[in-house]
């Protein structure tokens, strides 16, 4: 039986919250069937090179370089939102200067990744930006090269979270909410990215036709993961 | 991370601008503008948070917290903190990188011979 001062000195415990703090609010995940087909890829051949379109992650460079690959890290979502980008056509309508964009960005020899993690970039980048990109990539990749991004199935409205995939082991990713504010803008403008549109599968197909081959992995979180082969 | 005492590395204060190559056998903190090329072989560099880089550097360590343009080839170890913005490749053995941290370029892990690979931390 517990003595009173061992009592006392509980309540005293477990009431304090100087030396036990909140718990760190835990980030959801989910499994990836496309990650899993990489996965084969990255556990069968070594010093592959992977570039990782999303923002910088400790956890990615952390699983590919642990497994004795390479990874480049570039975060297009970010460099999409820079203001010099923006120009007015012909007509003075704004839009975004996809040569400089590409000028700027994905710079990188022909043929030269093997995988090529475009997460959901597609969905959240200026529309003007994705076709060009997305060509840029089929250059830079190898032949065989695998693709994945990730696409909603449906309208999930304009201030749908938009996440950051963290690969934490063979096939789940853990997600983290991402705000991003344009390039030389202080952290205090960082918001959500605005969801820009929803892929059908016929436009996603129409997206990467010049590539050898898509397969679609529908998932229950409203996301449909794409697999493609350069 | 604060500045470290002055007496344990070499400091550049953060109105300094340097134009050129830099090289030392000490330990060099560098808060200041440096522009060229920095060697250190054996010796660690810190950018601290109002440092700006714009050149290869080769050192043991390189810890950053402020801005690096150019390859960093760290023969130990390289640590970006939170406030770091980095554009270039990274080449070390070791690697940990804070939450926030912004890198723009490849990280190649290479192994020492007959020890593991200590991958990146957060």
């Amino acid at each position: 039986m517990a003595s009173v001062s061992d009592n006392v000195m509980k309540f005293f415990r477990s009431s304090s919250n100087q030396t036990v703090g909140p718990a760190a609010p835990k980030k959801p995940t989910r499994r990836s069937s496309g990650m899993g087909e990489i996965s084969r890829l990255l556990n069968s051949e070594e010093g592959l090179c992977v570039l990782d379109m999303g923002a910088t992650s400790a956890s990615n460079i952390r699983f590919f370089t642990g497994k004795g690959h390479k990874i480049y890290s570039e975060d297009l979502l970010w460099s999409s939102l820079d203001p010099a980008l923006r120009i007015q056509d012909s007509a003075g309508n704004p839009v975004l200067d996809s040569k400089k964009f590409l000028d700027e960005n994905l710079v990188y020899p022909n043929a030269h990744f093997d995988v090529v993690l475009c997460w959901n970039l597609p969905d959240y980048m200026e529309e003007s930006l994705v076709k060009p990109t997305i060509d840029r990539l089929w250059s830079v990749m190898k032949p065989g090269g695998f693709l994945l991004a990730f696409f909603h199935t449906r309208d999930a409205g304009p201030d749908s979270i938009c996440y950051r995939y963290h690969v934490t082991a063979t096939d789940l990713l853990e997600m983290q909410e991402v705000k991003v504010a344009a390039p030389g803008r202080p952290a205090s403008e960082k918001k959500s990215p605005r969801l820009q549109r929803v892929f059908n599968n016929r436009h996603i197909e129409n997206l990467f036709r010049d590539f050898a081959s898509i397969k679609f992995f529908l998932a229950r979180d409203a996301i449909r993961e794409v697999l493609v082969v350069r | 991370m604060e500045a470290p005492q002055t007496g344990e590395f070499a400091h550049i204060g953060k109105s300094v601008v340097i134009k050129g190559e830099l090289s030392g056998s000490e330990d060099l903190y560098v808060d200041g503008n440096v522009e060229g090329k920095i060697e250190l072989r054996n010796h660690s560099l810190t950018v601290g948070p109002n440092g700006k880089i714009k050149a290869n550097v080769t050192a043991k360590a390189v810890v950053i917290q402020g801005t690096l343009d150019g390859a960093v080839n760290a023969s130990d170890r390289v640590e970006l903190r939170k406030s770091a913005v980095v554009t270039g490749d990274l080449t070390t053995q070791r690697i940990a990188i804070e939450e926030g941290a912004f890198l723009k370029g490849k990280v190649e892990v290479q192994k020492e011979a007959g020890k593991s690979v200590a991958p990146a931390s957060s």
